[in-house]
């Protein structure tokens, strides 16, 4: 038996024969060719690169529509090389100049790229080389006409134990018959990683000597929770991780079916759970994991990647398709959240200092009502059915709240004049995520139907902390005292002039600050969609008043360490050791 | 046919290595215009991923940026943007 020690990326474990993947099994034959074979070889080349395009695009697809498009846009650099002229060029030159075939034309060129790369001895390099050199054995393989490691044929259950795995690799398993992963290479954060934990595999990575150790067909443990890999177990140790592993694999899954679509706290109180969604491929989602409608709506993808605005009709359209699809729940549209720049051309927008607190969202919507309007009538077209609803992103006081409802009144009596129909009680939300709106909360929930908080922003705006900067990330803490506070305030606000409270950022998807936004009485929460089913499951297992008391004992701590470690002690004490468990993962 | 040169210095968090990278030959594919990026002397296909990244461009780096074609000006101010903004949260 030996116990090799990496990092756990994907939760839970796997137990089973192994089969290794070995990167280079298959070979690169060199030949020479004769002058009239050049045509046929550059030919062949660009079959090859439009085939594995079209295999790229289908395993974006299917990644998008299990589990969500932010993960389907990591094939955006496979695309990229694809299509690259330079690499493109250099094939061809060597094809003709020192004809040879075109694999081992384009093996040659490729090593030649990642060579350079690593010499240049970077950590993010490493990471886009796993890219490329996957992309790579894809192209030869199809101009081989190996099968591509899918796997899809692969017969019985096994964990893969590999010195790395692209991330096209790692998307195209089979999933039902992957019972684990364990790699030499790998952190956390790479691609690779995070497919396997979306596609809920054990996971071990940063093994450094699995592939040293490990046989195809022996026996193997994979624990993704604790990152720990053992090889040819004795009985004993088997006997203990099946154990365990029943357990995971059991209530795991049972955590991620969805029941019921409407979820009650254990003492009554119903709560809306629903989705986040950046692109139509992701609307089977919801019904998938049964979330009660679309809580934000983000509608830049229709507005980015071109260079002229989206007419009326075409935002109509995609809107309605939105609405139409997700009946007989609603859909809350969030307007137009990016800067002017993605719009404009660059002489009418100055470089900006500060992004984030520059011209953006409702800011540059009410200084260009010309762009503006022509969204605002295209959702209150969509609105027939009267379950649409519409939001405005960084609202900072309630004279933007006004300037935008009275463009909203001016579309609908144009919409009127039009003869074209929409809900003309439409509700209207205000976006809270600057502290000035939080602040004045009660002033704006007299001038609207529903507020939507953005914890995401709220959090960097509040603490003052820029998150993609890795110098200031650990400052980002959703339990700090400060944010907490305030979202008690907006919520209390709210309830207080009748107006319901949604929130839209991760912080309402992470179980420990769900269960403390019940017992501040927050009443709808919107998340990434496969987190639907585990948090509407915590939900259902809460009683409201012991999260009420949660509260009031969270609120006298000085930080968020004391924070976080007081609501999972909590929690774990309400929902017992074993649920509690699997709700983390 | 205008060529456009300016010297730029890179201001993205993590350089020219992960996503930026992507999105600078995105951007840059959109226009006619050819565009070269020149470091330390050598000068690569700023439309080429992997020549790109070959240069291994760190946050901080001076390069230079060559654009030529009918629409170099545009393309020229775009990506000067681009390089020179610190990483947005998008």
């Amino acid at each position: 038996m030996i116990k090799i020690k990496g990092i756990g990326v994907s939760g839970g474990v796997g137990i089973g024969k192994v089969l290794i993947l070995r990167k280079d099994e298959f070979s690169v034959p060199k030949k020479k060719i004769s002058h009239d074979e050049i045509s046929r070889e550059i030919y062949r080349l660009e079959e090859a690169l439009m085939a594995t395009r079209k295999q790229i695009s289908d395993l974006q697809k299917k990644i998008s529509q299990e589990i969500g498009f932010d993960h389907g846009r990591i094939f955006e650099a496979h695309y990229l090389v694809l299509e690259d002229r330079v690499l493109i060029e250099d094939v061809i030159k060597q094809i003709k100049i020192k004809k040879v075939n075109v694999e081992y034309a384009f093996s040659e060129s490729i090593k030649k790229y990642v060579d350079t790369l690593l010499k240049l001895k970077d950590e993010y390099l490493r990471e886009r080389v796993v890219d490329i050199e996957d992309i790579s054995r894809r192209v030869l393989k199809t101009m081989l006409k190996e099968k591509t490691l899918s796997l899809s044929d692969l017969k019985e259950k096994v964990v893969i134990v590999s010195h790395d795995l692209g991330p096209s690799q790692t998307a195209s398993l089979p999933k039902e018959n992957v019972l684990g992963f364990a790699t030499d290479v790998g952190g956390r954060t790479s691609h690779t990683a995070i497919i396997a934990k979306s596609l809920r595999i054990p996971a071990v990575v940063g093994l450094e000597v699995a592939t040293d150790n490990i046989r195809s067909g022996d026996k193997i443990i994979v624990d993704g929770s604790s990152g720990l890999v053992i090889v040819r177990p004795t009985d004993k140790v088997l006997k203990e991780y099946r154990e365990k592993s029943n357990l995971y694999a059991k209530e795991v899954k049972a955590i991620h079916i969805p029941k019921a679509v409407k979820v009650r706290t254990k003492d009554g109180k119903a709560i809306v759970v629903s989705g986040n969604i950046e692109l139509p491929e992701e609307l089977p989602l919801i019904k998938k994991y049964g979330a009660e409608g679309i809580g934000l709506y983000r509608t830049e993808f229709i507005f980015l990647g071109r260079r002229d605005l989206p007419s009326e009709e075409e935002q109509y359209k995609a809107y309605n398709k939105v609405a139409r699809e997700v009946l007989p729940h609603s859909v809350i549209f969030r307007t137009i959240d990016i800067g002017g720049d993605k719009f404009l051309s660059r002489p009418e927008v100055p470089h900006e200092m500060s992004p984030f607190l520059g011209w953006r969202a409702i800011r540059f919507c009410l200084a260009r009502p010309e762009v503006f309007k022509v969204q605002l009538k295209a959702i209150l077209r969509a609105s027939v059915n009267k379950n649409v609803k519409l939001m405005f992103p960084m609202i900072s006081g309630i004279e933007e709240l006004r300037q935008a409802k009275e463009l909203l009144d001016k579309c609908k009596k144009e919409l009127k004049k039009e003869g074209k129909k929409f809900d003309t009680d439409i509700s209207v939300g205000a976006m809270i995520e600057v502290p000035s709106a939080a602040l004045t909360a009660d002033v704006l929930a007299k001038e609207c139907d529903f507020f939507s908080i953005g914890t995401n922003d709220l959090i960097q705006y509040s603490l003052a902390v820029d998150r993609t900067n890795e110098k200031v990330a650990y400052l980002y803490e959703p339990g700090h005292p400060a944010v907490l506070r305030l979202i008690k305030r907006i919520i209390e606000d709210a309830h207080q002039n009748d107006v319901w409270v949604g929130m839209c950022g991760e912080m309402s998807g992470e179980p420990i600050f769900s269960f403390l936004l019940l017992g501040m009485g927050l009443d709808s929460f919107s998340m990434s969609i496969p987190q639907v089913p585990k948090i509407k499951k915590l939900i259902s297992n809460i009683n409201l008043k012991d999260a009420k008391a949660a509260v009031q004992e969270a609120l006298k701590l000085s930080t968020s360490k004391e924070v976080e470690k007081y609501l999972q002690n909590e929690l774990r004490k309400i929902l017992g050791d074993d649920f509690y468990r699997i709700l983390m993962i | 046919m205008e060529r456009i040169e300016e010297q730029v210095i890179v201001r993205k968090t993590h350089g020219l290595h992960a996503r930026p990278a992507t999105i600078f030959v995105q951007l840059a594919n959109k226009f006619n215009s050819s565009v070269k990026i020149e470091r330390d002397g050598e000068i690569v296909d700023g439309k080429s991923i992997m020549a790109l990244l070959s240069l291994g461009i760190n946050t901080g780096v001076e390069v230079k940026l060559i654009t030529e074609g009918d629409d170099a000006k545009e393309a020229i101010n775009e990506l000067k943007i681009f390089l020179e903004d610190e990483d947005k949260n998008d």
